[in-house]
């Protein structure tokens, strides 16, 4: 199969990374708006296309143990889920990363109940940053299948050996049609070699897996996944070169600064949000404003350094969450300032919190941000740090 | 082999002394059991008429089958005294632990 | 698969290896023979599966490893999806002529497990999942499960006068199991040691997913001194609060059919946990028990 383009949502693109990097098992439940991935999974499966064990498991905490399961016996596996489902199978995110098992799977990012909501936002895999798992967000159709193949050989790398989230905006994202470029198969086989750890049970060596320790070794092998996870980011950057000498696409790595350099200010945004972002940025900087773009791909690890290297020297600083830590601030939020902090950098920092429940941020909403930040660099009254944006009701202050 | 053998475990020094997550071989056994018997059961080989009913009913399987006859592991007997309640022709005995007075 | 009968297993043909050993159970434990018959039936190519529970704490605390061959602790409620994972993952790279089964303990199939379970039977993948069942969270100190009999001391079920015990009778799981249509189910005993056996190794000639209940003693749980264990287990069969069957091709077999069930108050009198057991509680143990069996006779083979 030569390298194609086609006209499919993001969800289909997951779907036809999925295919491409040859899991031996999927398994998997539905969940809006995960459901096409599926869906789509299990019809290659049908047209044989893909040559994978497909597992109708009965929940999501059963899809991720199953995964885990066949991950064990040195099996590759892949599975997707959603905001209620991700929270389901919490329990299932920890016992993957601390058993070093390199699952691959994709969330649909999708606000959790209550209320119920079927629309995207961060708060679910926002939640879960402390699971153990490597996260990634994605942009567009094309970065969510090329980081589905990334994500195996990242994950499978065996200085890491940790599982790998591929974060898709809900709807926004996984139900939008946009025109991708799908790998030629044998460049994809040359680019991912085949699933090997020591952490699995065979014939040839009995292991016992998946064990207790007492409180004299637990730590030991807690600080072995933290450098493990810390040891992941060269790996990434490393495979997103390699991927770009492969099929021609880099993503710059844990993060991509667009405009920061000169910039005055600069608004941290994580997802698909960005491609609407950077279509402000440029309208700005037609009329002169020294405004720029820091897309976080990656949440975990978190890029302490790359943070610090693009906001040093900057007038303020401004983050959009999709996600809110009640009684708090933004998750993204959190994490850039403490980020600053450790770099001793005290510039002044924003939250603007927006798009919860699939509410629409749209161009105006993110002019509106940017030139809050800019009346901070221009020695403007202060202002509130953590602020709802787009509300559909007036609020007393 | 078996059954597998106390073994004398050196703990690891350095970070990389550890296996990769928790993982490790199977079979290994660095703890004995000996120490939890108050009773031992002896086996009287005369009077024991090899039907294997104490071997088939340990819960730890200490009891292991030679050409001389059936004998007891008490490197990881317990002395829970199953082998000798089940035997029916009351081959085996459960003996006091001489242990040293404190 | 050989449609031939399978030559039956005993203590003098079974392998001399064991698989499980060194492992920290109780002196005495019911749950731990369960374990160790049942590998030495199933052999050395065998992935052993267990959740949360007195077998999995047991046989695993770095550094000291007590199965002796491959084994994996999956999460509490998981056992039979993570099974399920490991049977599917090693068939789709090709490994052959191996066995996966599960270990788990009643709480961690008849409550938090059972929805794996059933799922696992619904997709019929091939492993056996069996459940020992010493009638309570044990590794947790004696907790009511949903197998627990009814008028059972536990730690969360104390005795006393105003509730006095468990109030509700053991769940059905057998029946519940072999409602799925599930190829091959069984009740067995550790008290009837070769029984079960030859049980777990039916079970591992099916092509598909297979059940074994397997009553298992707890000295600790149970206010029994830890010689009996094979003994009370016995007797719980003989006494007909237990029993010996197999659901198999559609329809439910009883293995053991005693003229006369013997008195179910000399049982329960042996045990620490029913010492408190008024007589409307013993009549209602019994009553619901000659319910059950005039059932049993009557509907089964």
């Amino acid at each position: 199969m030569s390298s194609k383009k086609v006209f499919v949502s993001g969800d289909e693109a997951v779907a036809m990374g999925a295919r491409l990097a040859r899991p031996h098992v999927v398994a998997a439940y539905p969940i809006t708006p995960q459901t096409i991935v599926v869906e789509r999974l299990s019809e290659m499966v049908e047209d044989g296309s893909l040559e994978a064990e497909f597992m109708h498991v009965e929940s999501e905490h059963s899809a991720m143990s199953a995964a885990i399961g066949a991950s064990s016996v040195g099996a590759r596996t892949f599975t997707a889920t959603s905001s209620q489902g991700l929270l389901y199978m919490a329990e299932g995110l920890h016992y993957a990363s601390g058993g070093r098992f390199p699952v691959v799977m994709m969330n649909a990012n999708r606000s959790v109940a209550l209320p119920w909501s079927i629309f995207g936002d961060l708060r679910d895999s926002l939640s879960q940053l402390d699971s153990g798992w490597i996260q990634v967000y994605v942009e567009d159709a094309q970065e969510a299948l090329d980081m589905t193949l990334q994500a195996f050989r990242i994950a499978e790398d065996q200085k890491v050996l940790t599982p790998f989230m591929v974060n898709l905006d809900g709807f926004v994202l996984t139900h939008t049609y946009e025109e991708i470029i799908v790998p030629e198969q044998e460049k994809v086989d040359a680019f991912l070699p085949a699933f090997k750890t020591p952490s699995k049970m065979s014939m040839d060596a009995p292991m016992n897996m998946g064990f207790s320790s007492s409180p004299a070794d637990n730590m030991e092998f807690k600080f072995q996944q933290h450098m493990a996870m810390m040891d992941a980011m060269p790996v990434i950057e490393a495979t997103d070169q390699a991927f770009g000498q492969a099929f021609g696409r880099y993503y710059k790595g844990m993060v991509d600064a667009y405009l920061c350099d000169d910039a005055e200010v600069v608004l941290v945004t994580v997802g698909s949000i960005t491609g609407t972002a950077r279509v402000v940025v440029n309208s700005m900087r037609a009329e002169g404003k020294k405004v720029g773009l820091l897309k976080l791909r990656y949440m975990r690890p978190f890029p302490v350094e790359q943070l610090q290297d693009n906001v040093r020297g900057k007038a303020a600083v401004g983050v959009l969450d999709k996600d809110i830590s009640f009684g708090m601030e933004g998750t993204i939020y959190t994490n850039i300032n403490s980020a600053m902090a450790r770099g001793g950098l005290s510039i002044p920092t924003y939250n603007f919190i927006a798009g919860m429940g699939g509410r629409n941020i749209s161009r105006d909403d993110i002019r509106y941000m940017f030139d809050a930040l800019m009346e901070v660099a221009d020695g403007g009254a202060s202002r509130k740090q953590v602020e709802f944006v787009n509300m559909g009701v007036t609020i007393d202050e | 082999m078996n059954r597998p053998k106390h073994i004398l475990h050196k703990r690891p020094q350095h970070i990389d002394e550890y296996p990769v997550g928790p993982t490790f071989r199977a079979g290994y056994l660095p703890d004995k059991n000996a120490g939890w018997r108050t009773f031992r059961p002896v086996i009287d080989q005369e009077a024991c008429v090899n039907c294997m009913m104490c071997y088939l009913v340990c819960p730890d399987g200490t009891i292991y089958k030679t050409d001389e006859g059936l004998y007891v592991d008490y490197d990881f007997c317990k002395g829970c005294g199953v082998c000798a309640h089940q035997c029916h022709v009351e081959a085996i005995k459960m003996v006091k632990e001489e242990h040293d007075e404190q | 698969m050989s449609k031939t009968a399978t030559k039956r297993v005993n203590a003098k043909n079974i392998t001399d290896k064991e698989f499980f050993y060194g492992h920290k159970a109780c002196a005495g434990c019911g749950g731990s023979l369960a374990v160790r018959l049942a590998l030495k039936v199933l052999g050395e190519r065998t992935y052993s599966v267990l959740p949360a529970g007195c077998m999995s704490a047991v046989g695993f605390i770095y550094p000291q490893m007590a199965f002796n061959s491959n084994a994996v602790i999956s999460m509490f409620p998981g056992a039979a999806s993570m099974a399920s994972g490991v049977s599917v993952g090693s068939k789709a790279l090709g490994i052959e002529n191996t066995h996966t089964v599960v270990f788990a303990g009643d709480g961690g199939t008849a409550d938090i497990g059972l929805q794996a379970l059933s799922g696992a039977i619904d997709r019929n993948d091939k492993l056996i999942y069996i459940c020992y069942d010493n009638e309570a969270y044990m590794n947790t100190g004696i907790q009511k499960s949903g197998l627990t009999p009814l008028g059972t001391k536990t730690t969360t079920t104390p005795a006393g006068t105003k509730v006095g015990g468990s109030r509700t009778h053991k769940k059905n799981l057998f029946e519940i199991v072999a409602a799925h249509d599930i190829e091959y189910a069984a009740t067995a005993s550790i008290g009837y040691p070769v029984d079960f056996m030859n049980k777990v190794k039916k079970a591992s000639e099916v092509e598909g997913t297979s059940y074994i209940h397997v009553f298992a003693s707890c000295p600790t749980g149970w206010g029994t001194p830890t010689e009996t264990s094979v003994e009370i287990a016995k007797e719980a069969v003989d006494c007909g609060l237990w029993y010996l069957a197999e659901y198999q091709n559609h329809k439910f077999t009883l293995n053991k059919r005693p003229k006369e069930l013997k008195p179910a108050a000399d049982y329960l009198g042996k045990q620490g946990r029913f010492k408190h057991l008024g007589q409307e509680d013993i009549d209602e143990i019994v009553r619901h028990r000659d319910a059950r069996w005039q059932r049993m006779t009557r509907e089964w083979e």
